[in-house]
């Protein structure tokens, strides 16, 4: 019993210290007053300020539309690119796979500052489409991992059977293939599109033109200091991350 | 069709959108700003100022480091030492932060250390001296170990999680104590989790440019501050894609002894 004790104490200080702040953020968002530190009286006053301030609602009417478009493109090019890898030769297979694995291993920055050079070599204006195009670039990696593996575990010959019975090859895409990686699918969906709702750094370089992203926003407010509208934003969109994330992983433990 | 058309989108996004930036990258990194070639924005590496800032991202990136691994691995083997249901309960408290906005977890910070933040708020209710923590380098290390401890944590306790039950005992019944189990058989069977720990926060700490703006107030800039300057403030491309190019191939070499160490059974991410 005494020799837990300095164990448990230990897990206890370091998951305080993780979670310490993320309490003050959301206690502070319900408080009066503005600043953090000083208690002064509960109250929704900092929600209602946040859903009344123009740049934060058109921001995250930016991250959703974004984020949903992002990751269903993202899944339906990855989709057919996992298809096309997993049934290539060897070489090609092992070179593509290193290729969608650069963006993982880039640091964001890089990823940012490199995306944001083609745009302006490309001659196009930084904005709301520069922001999706980087946005599905770094996802579509992520979803051709998460099919990849649901495609080797198919049976290998269940294609063929469906080509031997008479189907078209988009009949037994559609009708064998599909169903059979539909939950890899689906995780690569909701990866893509957690990935692009928290993006910051990416964005913040393939932007322009006054169109922000939430991350984005966050920044900016956050450089002219301290504003009790981001700990109401902090809140809400810990409880939608977390909603995700409950979501992903109950859909994993289904799988095993 | 499908076989032979179905991963054209794919091919191309992947060479417009992935490898072409990188080759863009790569020659404004050796071209000058009148287009002509020379490795002179890699010199600049050796101007004073910018040497300073690439020190200080390293040594900012290895104390890191170095804190994550110290609070990290005590964590990472307790937590294979609890209840399986309290310890099923840790691994998703310990993942939920890393999928809260890096922004937020950041800022909650200012919140706390600023000046009419928590800390001081608490030291002038006992009538102690409020202390300027935020802009400094201490504060920047701070933050950094707060974002990125879940990271060394992880790989760890995946690795000594999947340490064979068996050979722990058999230590103990050839006559080994507990710290002679711990060195000799559990610290070192750890080793690949150490290792990936290692990279996943070092490479994440290294090119961070949130921390140093939002904490360090830009008086404590890193390589990724100085990128960000010089695409978006001072616009000279050409030293921000050398910058960059340097910073790839730190992590390249980080990744190749990582790769050294760690089989695909070291604990990763995803």
């Amino acid at each position: 019993m005494v020799k837990k004790l300095p164990k448990n104490l230990y897990i206890f200080l370091i998951f305080l210290f993780l979670y310490l702040p993320i309490i003050f953020l959301i206690v502070f968002s319900f408080n009066e007053g503005k600043y953090s530190g000083n208690w002064t009286g509960f109250s929704f006053h900092w929600y209602k300020e946040l859903f009344e301030d123009r740049m934060i609602m058109s921001a995250l009417a930016n991250t959703l539309s974004i984020a949903i478009l992002a990751s269903i493109i993202s899944t339906i090019i990855g989709l057919f690119g996992a298809y096309s890898i997993f049934r290539m030769k060897s070489r090609p297979k092992q070179m593509l796979l290193t290729i969608n694995n650069i963006p993982l291993l880039n640091p964001d920055i890089v990823t940012g500052v490199s995306l944001m050079a083609l745009f302006v070599f490309l001659h196009m204006r930084l904005g709301f489409l520069t922001m999706l195009i980087a946005h599905i670039s770094f996802c579509i990696p992520y979803v051709v991992l998460s099919i990849l593996p649901k495609l080797r575990q198919m049976p290998k010959d269940i294609v063929d059977a469906a080509l031997d019975l008479g189907a078209t090859p988009m009949q037994a895409f559609f009708k064998v293939v599909l169903p059979e990686v539909m939950p890899g699918v689906i995780t690569g969906a909701l990866i893509a599109f957690t990935l692009s709702i928290d993006d910051f750094v990416i964005s913040f370089f393939t932007t322009g033109n006054g169109v922000n992203n939430l991350s984005i926003a966050i920044f900016s407010m956050a450089r002219r200091g301290i504003s009790p509208k981001i700990n109401a934003l902090s809140t809400l969109m810990f409880i939608i991350v977390m909603g995700l994330l409950l979501i992903i992983n109950l859909r994993r433990e289904k799988e095993k | 069709m499908l076989k032979k058309y179905g991963g054209v989108p794919f091919i191309v996004w992947t060479i417009v959108f992935t490898v072409l930036p990188i080759l863009i990258i790569t020659y404004y990194s050796i071209t000058l700003k009148d287009g002509s070639f020379s490795i002179d924005n890699f010199k600049m590496f050796f101007d004073p100022r910018i040497l300073n800032i690439v020190k200080r991202s390293l040594s900012v990136a290895v104390l890191t480091t170095i804190f994550c691994l110290l609070f990290g691995y005590p964590l990472a083997f307790f937590m294979n030492r609890v209840k399986p249901t309290t310890e099923r309960f840790l691994v998703v408290l310990l993942v939920l932060p890393m999928w809260m906005n890096f922004l937020l977890r950041t800022y909650a910070w200012q919140a706390i250390l600023g000046k009419n933040g928590v800390i001081n708020a608490v030291l002038s209710f006992f009538h102690l001296p409020t202390q300027n923590l935020m802009f400094t380098q201490t504060a920047v290390i701070i933050v950094m170990v707060y974002n990125f401890l879940p990271f060394m944590v992880l790989p760890i306790y995946t690795v000594i999680k999947k340490i064979d039950k068996g050979i722990v005992e058999a230590a103990e019944d050839l006559g080994a104590n507990q710290a002679k189990v711990f060195t000799k058989v559990i610290f070192p069977l750890s080793l690949p989790g150490v290792v990936s720990g290692i990279s996943m926060t070092f490479l994440p700490a290294v090119s961070s440019f949130v921390v140093p703006d939002l904490i360090g107030g830009g008086k404590s800039n890193m390589i990724g501050n100085l990128i960000e300057k010089q695409f978006l403030l001072l616009s000279n491309w050409h030293l921000g894609a050398a910058l960059s190019m340097v910073l790839v191939l730190m992590i390249l070499i980080s990744v190749y002894f990582t790769n050294q160490y760690s089989d695909d059974e070291g604990g990763q991410l995803w």
